[in-house]
């Protein structure tokens, strides 16, 4: 991506007297991890196409404390969601567009009650808004006739129900989705939830990246699709297991979105 | 009125108040947790429970099982109405007391034995998934002793019950043939006429024996039947409703934030804030350390739990290979919560014994899992393992401060950078300039 991004800072949009439509939260993944910073861009590069206002909070965010919670630190959890409550509020956020589904998750269920109330939506959500609305077309392109499968984020599907929106966006694609056995309700973690990506796994007889990555290599799939970084870090280190990169890539939804936009 | 019904009549108020007493210790355990409100959207509530208890929506995912346990459900619940018949029977000494019915009777009785038989078939076939084939969430070793034999125990004395129901049918049609006593022509008898054959040889006294027996063992075979659910997996027949109703209705991603901790930040941050006084009555504590942590759902849960392994077998941390079993964790809820109310029942009040919740569910199951919900997902009964998980890494992390070492690192690290990783929060924008 050689497209220079364009991204303005809540303080800026606020030095200018202008206030942006949306907030994207960019989350600690994709602020500092290589990897996922590629789907940061993605997602900023839709944004930039479709020509929405949006802001970010740049060195005003902090984590949303997720992993704190998951792990059993509810002390250092409300800490992290009362200091950015008090951020967010500072900026009079409405709408919150969040790349991962554990910051998706806690702004939406968990802030409210602590005193931040917004609008959250994911960012497959947000792709498939603007498709429908007819703000953003997509179509087949590179992508077109490959078969591709959809991995679902435990924390956007089980835990939120979303299940369709990153479906609606990959079919857009003209591709072949294919499902994986286990997917939708039934879905298997990627093995990353719960702060199990701090730390080793205990022990038991196979790695739950490895379980997952084979179900879904078992379908041949040209990519599997993600819609979380973390779910991207473990399918990715599952592909490498398997020597499949060459064959399997692993990719966001707002990555295969991005690569079909055409300036 | 005859020694008979006078033995009948002192049996069933034994067994009623035998049950009574149980149930009552039963609901005394579940609140001894803590308070929690679910009287919000009660027509939602009915909703789910109608769905998921009374049309077992969340049991069609797996087919095979739904099925026969259709069978089995429908079978209990409706020849429920012939024992009302035994009763009245029982009690006043009549023979097929609602025969005046007519047809209507004739109808009910044969459509009884239909069911008798569909709860049989699905028993026995039970029977054998659980014995024969090796399907493994019937293998686990959590089922080892009391849970395996609970299950044979039930699955085996409903195919007894429903077997004396067809025998007791069939000795009264051939006694009804004979114009036997108060033997009246009543029923009609599409399963049990098959074995009316095998007595034609029996002299009169001999079936009337037969009768009578059968009848006893079917009626002295429910009312123990009633005893021995709150000491079963099975009290979830009566369970799984109330269960339901009171189904967490946010999303599984939704986390308690517990007001305990809201109040603690609260007091830091601001220190004009005064938090409300605490409930003298409950200790002040982070997470569950006991049963006296958790919230009467989460008790009510352990209770309703029937063992059926369908979380386990879809949680990834199970099937890996790991320690964690989200029904072993609902087992073990319920086995020391049954402690602390015998604990309670033996001195009066509780009196400590050092133990708690950790003496049963070790720290290595705690941090197995991913919080993925799959558990919660597939609970037949809406029941909530992963809730339970999270509050016992609660007491872990925030009074003992026994997270594993990673843990920690990152916690550090979200404490001092705002993140999870060891970058500064200055470079949080850097993606934006790179290339
Ligand atoms: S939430 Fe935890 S216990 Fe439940 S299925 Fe997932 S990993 Fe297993
Ligand atoms: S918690 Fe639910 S799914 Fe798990 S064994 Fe108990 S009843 Fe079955």
């Amino acid at each position: 991506m050689a497209i220079e991004l364009k991204v303005k800072t809540m303080a800026e949009y606020l030095a200018s007297g202008e206030t942006p439509e949306v907030l994207f939260w960019v989350g600690c993944a994709g602020s500092f991890d290589d990897r996922a910073k590629k789907i940061t861009k993605a997602i900023v590069k839709i944004l930039n196409h479709v020509g929405i206002k949006f802001a970010v909070l740049g060195t005003e965010e902090a984590c949303t404390g997720d992993p704190a919670k998951r792990a059993g630190n509810e002390f250092l959890f409300q800490m992290q969601a009362m200091n950015n409550i008090t951020v967010l509020n500072g900026y009079n956020v409405k709408k919150i567009v969040t790349g991962c589904p554990h910051c998706f998750n806690t702004l939406k269920n968990e802030y409210p009650q602590l005193g931040g109330n917004y609008e959250v939506i994911h960012h497959t959500q947000l792709v498939q808004q603007l498709i429908e609305s007819g703000k953003l077309k997509v179509e087949g392109g590179s992508f077109k006739g490959k078969k591709i499968t959809f991995h679902d984020p435990c924390y956007l599907g089980r835990g939120n129900d979303v299940y369709e929106a990153p479906r609606e966006v990959i079919q857009k694609l003209d591709i072949e989705l294919a499902e994986m056995k286990r997917s939708r309700s039934k879905g298997f973690c990627c093995g990353a939830g719960g702060a199990q990506m701090f730390k080793e796994a205990e022990k038991g007889n196979k790695e739950v990246n490895i379980e997952r990555t084979e179900e879904a290599l078992a379908l041949n799939p040209e990519v599997i699709a993600t819609g979380c970084p973390f779910c991207m870090t473990m399918m990715t280190d599952g592909v490498k297991h398997f020597n499949k990169e060459q064959q399997t890539k692993v990719l966001d939804v707002a990555e295969l979105v991005a690569q079909n936009i055409n300036e | 009125m005859g020694i008979a019904n006078i033995i009948f009549i002192l049996l069933l108020g034994g067994a009623t108040a035998w049950f009574t007493i149980n149930f009552k210790k039963v609901i005394r355990n579940i609140r001894l947790g803590r308070d929690a409100d679910f009287s919000d959207n009660k027509s939602q509530r009915w909703l789910t429970m109608t769905r998921v208890a009374l049309g077992q929506s969340k049991m069609l995912t797996r087919p095979t099982p739904a099925i026969l346990h259709i069978f089995v459900y429908v079978g209990f619940v409706l020849i429920n109405i012939e024992v009302l018949e035994m009763l009245v029977d029982g009690a006043l000494g009549t023979h097929r007391s609602l025969s005046f019915m007519g047809d209507f009777y004739n109808f009910l009785i044969s459509f009884f034995e239909v069911l008798a038989f569909l709860v049989t078939f699905g028993c026995a076939v039970f029977l054998i998934r659980r014995n024969v084939l090796h399907i493994k969430r019937f293998t686990d070793k959590e089922l080892d002793g009391w849970p395996r034999s609970d299950a044979n125990i039930i699955l085996t004395s409903e195919i007894l019950l429903m077997s004396a129901l067809f025998l007791m049918n069939a000795a009264d049609q051939v006694l009804q043939s004979r114009g036997y006593g108060h033997y009246i022509q009543a029923g009609s008898f599409p399963i049990s006429h098959y074995i009316t054959p095998m007595l034609s040889g029996i002299s009169d006294d001999g079936l009337v024996m037969i009768e009578r027996v059968c009848w006893w063992f079917h009626i002295i075979g429910i009312l123990g039947f009633l005893n021995y659910l709150p000491y079963s997996k099975h009290f979830h027949i009566l369970l799984a409703f109330p269960n339901t109703y009171f189904s967490n209705l946010k999303p599984k991603g939704q986390f308690t934030n517990p007001e305990s901790v809201t109040n603690e930040v609260k007091a830091m941050l601001d220190t004009t804030f005064t938090p409300p006084p605490a409930d003298p009555n409950k200790p002040m504590r982070f997470g569950a350390k006991d049963v006296y942590d958790l919230t009467w759902k989460q008790l009510l849960d352990a209770y309703s739990c029937t063992e059926c392994g369908r979380c386990t077998s879809s949680c990834p941390a199970n099937q890996t290979g790991k320690l964690l079993s989200p029904r072993k964790i609902m087992m073990d809820t319920r086995d020391r919560l049954e402690e602390v109310g015998k604990n309670i029942d033996t001195n009066g009040e509780f009196r400590d014994d050092g133990k708690g919740l950790g003496n049963y569910i070790s720290n290595e199951e705690l941090w197995a899992c991913t919080s993925c919900s799959a558990c919660v997902q597939e609970c037949p009964v809406n029941i909530d393992p992963l809730s339970i998980i999270i509050d016992m890494r609660r007491y872990l992390v925030m009074e003992q401060s026994a997270a594993p070492q990673e843990l920690n690192l990152m916690l550090t690290n979200i404490e001092n950078n705002g993140a999870p990783w060891q970058f500064s929060p200055a470079d949080r924008l850097n993606w934006a300039k790179e290339n």
